[in-house]
């Protein structure tokens, strides 16, 4: 039986195989399993894309023409201000573009074993808010003759978050260089070391404000949720590698809708299941149906290059081999110059430029030549 | 202490608001303070707001005081006699115009049964609410807002009668109907505007049912009796103009019968029409490419060659003739002078429109349709009476749309043309559907207007009972022969060698890039390269250089300007616009090289 499967080792693909391995009865002879692999194989055969099939531009009509139904483009969770997720077209935009900066980041923070069950679920999901030094004071002041700054902390403030008060001095500190940071109980005075004008002290003042004290920096609302046995915190803000570095998350299944992050702290595989996953969420939000190889072949399209590519003019198009192409994608004088500067060749490999000539496009059936070559 | 703004600017503070405000009221209905200042004071805000200046909205309401109306029957009684007019009932405070904002600050009543004490002002007639068009909609209070205000944009396009002095006008693009009618079901406005001395529709008998799927979605289906009895039929007029110009050097332009060396010379066909001064005659039947005022005009460039040329009288030719898939009569001719003196020409051409399929036709409820079928009269549903319909309507256009007005106007028509009188159904105050339902019933009709009908082909009776009676209905000025083309070959663009865009020119119908898009997804790459075939050219291209090629046809034989005759030189069928483009790179400055191979 093994000799039978191995047999078949690269004619079927390992998990179509191993499927087939582990779904058949046991007590199967021999002759049967080879039927239904040979049956298997024709039929994997069989749902292969033909040669010279436009998969892109079917998957760009297939993605396009539903995208012109979508609609609501925001989402609001109940009850939490500031939470509200951009979808619908805008967002599909986004992710297609590859937007460095995503206009409503958020992580999905699964917790471990023993957090996840809702005990203390606020005072977790609290923990991992961010808190600056602006949401533990009660003012600011400038002292002018002396030219100090103090910060009244709010002791109320602090408690609730459960830190101790001297560690929020030590914070200051680290993030002041140059600067002499002295706490007495809830009063911290700032001085500089060196001579400073007021100016200076002012702006050091505001810098002050966005200190950041504890939580994961960026992740600015939290709100805990039940999803199926268990609780998990979706957060407003994302900041992936902080999150995993927390001793409540589990980074196994935490994941960010900023499609970046995942590529910086999970590499690029990650980052391509991350588009596909989140163009299937916009998708399924707005209850259209799209089969989902079509963003794989997307997501392959802004992820082959080891890097995230949006689908832009700087992105993936600028990787176009064909130069008519480029052209005729936005700023088409840009590329006329650069080309006309470096004696660039068209080779006419693809649509458009062969649209523009007026030749057969090398698709369906204008793909296939003679095999000999004919003498002139 | 309450803060006053004078036209937007702040001024200073009162104590008590209402005070102030009534007496700046006070003081305008006095005609101390202009009739255009209007007042406004906002509780939340605590503001008052004064306001004289241009751009505000305003409106004329009557004067409570006391829940008693400032206008007296002696005021009507006098108005009637024209002794006073609207400017002395304004002046005397009966009329005041307020502004939105003041709005706010009044309780207006609609009706004078309904003041209290607390009104301040009452509606001069309940329909000075909306527009001029959109109360030319009968019952409109029984219709949705919207659907109103689109009834009312519809009968702006309407074919109707618009001048009674058509006859010695030159409009330019006018449709006229030759039978117009007043409608049956009329409302306030139309007396007031004059409707029936410029009618744009006719009254007709109006079946709601279907009619073998020929009225779906809006469609209509027309009885060709009805159109033989005189139903949509309507003219066109458009005048062709003329004019001698003059130009420097003393030359001139030249209404005549183009000489046959003319430059531009036409066929004589073109020119059969025209009479001895190069007009054509009143009455001529037209065609596409025939001459209607002949004309020359003289050379466009005088160059100092032509003074020795012995053939430099040559004028052009510069007549106006027919422009592709027009026709028509010759209605009118009109010789005169512009105003600078020159020789003017005006010849109106008339065409006769009947109702044909895809013409528009509408209701006065923004209840649109194109024709779908005109259907014999013979093979038209009748009812028990013998009566049959002039329209068949729909039902499926009325549930989401909700104009009910369009089926209380068919009621209340039908009462009206059975007891032969006119039905009132201005909004608001129209004659009530109950007492209309009632005169029916009393005029031996069902009261809901349904009728018993019998199949126009089998003659069988049909299970439900059809809603049929009268409507006012218009014929819009979108008709079809005004708008039908197709194209198969025809002109092309002189740069780019593409067809021409429009119907204007004979264009082509453009396969966009979404199109072209769908044509590369079903890998149709064969039939694409078919489809943008019509600028292809042939040519010849040098293997040396990479650039085109020249041709020559008498040695039929191609060289290359730079390369010479001794290189390798093969023809190339490439679209004209990529030839172009190449031919812009050269002049940039770029040197674009095609490099051949074989294609198999």
């Amino acid at each position: 039986m093994d000799k039978l499967f191995k047999s078949y080792e690269g004619k079927i693909p390992e998990n179509l195989l191993k499927d087939v391995k582990d779904n058949l009865p046991a007590k199967v002879d021999k002759a049967k399993a080879e039927k239904v692999l040979e049956r298997v194989y024709s039929e994997y055969i069989e749902s292969k894309v033909d040669a010279g099939e436009s998969v892109g531009l079917i998957a760009a009509e297939s993605i396009g023409e539903q995208g012109t139904q979508m609609t609501l483009n925001t989402f609001h969770y109940a009850g939490v201000a500031e939470m509200n997720v951009t979808v619908g077209l805008p967002r599909l935009i986004e992710i297609l573009d590859g937007r460095k900066n995503i206009s409503t980041p958020m992580m999905e923070i699964y917790l471990n074993k023993p957090y996840n069950k809702g005990k203390d679920i606020k005072q977790i999901a609290l923990s991992i808010k961010e808190t600056k030094l602006k949401d533990l004071t009660h003012e600011f002041s400038i002292n002018i003759a002396e030219l100090i700054i103090e910060v009244a902390l709010d002791k109320k403030a602090i408690d609730s978050v459960g830190i101790d008060i001297n560690l929020v001095g030590k914070k200051i500190e680290k993030a002041l260089k140059a600067y002499e940071v002295k706490q007495k109980d809830n009063i911290i005075t700032i001085k500089s070391i060196k001579e400073q004008p007021l100016n200076e002290l002012y702006k050091i003042k505001e810098k002050l404000k966005g200190v950041h004290i504890s939580g994961i920096k960026d992740v600015y609302q939290v709100l805990p949720v039940k999803r199926g046995e268990e609780f998990i915190i979706i957060t407003a803000g994302s900041n992936l590698k902080a999150a995993f570095d927390n001793e409540y998350v589990d980074s196994n299944r935490t994941t960010t809708n900023n499609i970046f992050e995942v590529s910086n702290v999970l590499g690029v595989e990650a980052a391509r299941q991350s588009i596909i996953d989140e163009v299937f969420k916009v998708i399924e939000s707005q209850g259209l149906n799209i089969d989902k190889r079509h963003m794989m072949l997307v997501a392959d399209m802004m992820c082959s290059s080891g890097v995230i590519k949006g689908v832009t003019r700087y992105g993936v198009v600028s990787e176009k081999a064909s130069v008519l192409a480029k052209a005729s994608f936005e700023t088409p004088i840009k590329h006329i110059i650069s080309a006309a500067l470096l004696g660039e060749e068209d080779k006419l490999n693809s649509v458009v430029e062969n649209v523009m000539l007026n030749q057969a496009v090398p698709v369906g059936t204008g793909l296939p030549g003679l095999q000999t070559k004919i003498d002139k | 202490m309450t803060e006053v703004f004078v036209n937007s600017r702040f001024k200073g503070e009162v104590d008590d608001p209402h005070k102030f405000v009534g007496s700046i009221i006070g003081e305008r209905r006095k005609g101390n303070v202009p009739q255009n200042v209007n007042v406004y004071y906002d509780e939340t805000a605590d503001t008052v707001f004064v306001d004289g200046t241009k751009g505000r909205v305003v409106r004329p309401l009557i004067v409570v005081k006391d829940g008693k109306l400032m206008l007296t029957d002696k005021h009507v009684q006098q108005l009637v006699k024209k002794e006073i007019a609207w400017e002395d009932l304004l002046k005397q405070g009966v009329i005041e115009y307020l502004d939105a904002a003041e709005e706010e600050n009044a309780f207006v009543a609609f009706f004078e049964g309904e003041l209290t004490p607390d009104h301040t002002h009452m509606e001069i007639h309940p329909i000075a609410l909306i527009g001029l068009t959109t109360s030319l909609v009968p019952y409109g209070n029984y219709c949705h807002s919207t659907k109103l205000a689109i009834g009312g944009k519809n009968q702006k396009q309407a074919v109707g009668f618009y001048a009674s002095n058509f006859s010695v006008r030159m409009d330019m693009d006018v449709n006229l109907l030759q039978t117009p009618q007043a409608p049956l079901v009329a409302t306030i406005m139309h007396e007031i505007s004059n409707y029936n001395a410029h009618p744009a529709g006719q009254n007709i008998v109006l079946a709601v049912m279907g009619y073998m799927g020929y009225n779906i979605e809006d469609a209509i289906i027309i009885n060709k009796g009805s159109i033989e009895r005189g139903f949509g039929r309507t003219s066109y007029f458009r005048p062709a103009i003329a004019e001698e110009l003059r130009y420097a050097g003393g030359l001139t332009d030249q209404i005549c019968v183009p000489d046959k060396d003319i430059k531009g010379y036409k066929t004589e066909v073109d020119y059969r029409y025209l009479e001895e001064e190069g007009i054509i005659y009143p009455e001529a039947k037209v065609g596409e490419g025939d001459v209607i005022i002949g004309k020359t005009s003289p050379p466009r460039f005088l160059s100092s060659m032509d003074e020795y040329n012995l053939t430099s009288n040559i004028r052009r030719e510069s007549s106006v003739s027919l422009k592709h898939g027009e026709r028509g009569i010759v209605d009118f001719v009109l010789i005169t002078e512009n105003g600078e003196g020159n020789k003017l020409v005006q010849v109106r051409l008339r065409d006769h429109r009947t109702p044909e399929i895809g013409d528009k036709f509408t209701s006065r409820h923004g209840q649109k349709g194109v024709v779908g079928a005109i259907v014999p009269q013979s093979d038209m549903p009748f009812t028990a009476s013998g009566i049959t319909p002039d329209i068949i309507f729909s039902p499926h256009g009325i549930p989401s749309r909700m104009t009910i007005s369009h089926l209380i106007e068919l009621v209340g028509a039908k009462t009206g043309a059975l007891a032969g009188r006119n039905i009132d159904g201005t909004t608001f105050v129209a004659e009530s559907e109950i007492d209309l339902r009632k005169e029916l019933r009393s005029l031996g009709m069902r009261d809901n207007g349904t009728e018993t009908m019998y199949n126009g082909h089998t003659g069988k009776q049909m299970h439900a009972r059809i809603y049929i009676g009268n409507m006012y209905y218009l014929k819009l000025k979108h008709m079809v022969s005004n708008k039908i083309h197709s194209r198969a070959r025809g002109p092309i663009q002189l740069l780019t060698r593409q067809p021409t865009e429009g119907r204007a020119k004979e264009g082509g119908l453009r396969l966009g890039e979404m199109e072209k898009d769908t044509f590369v997804a079903h890998g149709a790459s064969l039939l694409l390269k078919e489809r943008f075939d019509s600028d292809k050219t042939l040519v010849p291209v040098c293997e040396g250089c990479g650039v085109i090629a020249i041709y020559n046809e008498f040695k039929n034989k191609s060289y290359c300007p730079t390369c010479g005759d001794n290189v390798e030189i093969n023809n190339v069928e490439i679209s004209y616009a990529f030839k172009l483009m190449l031919d812009e790179f050269k002049s940039l400055g770029i040197y674009p090289r095609m490099m051949l191979e074989s294609k198999y």
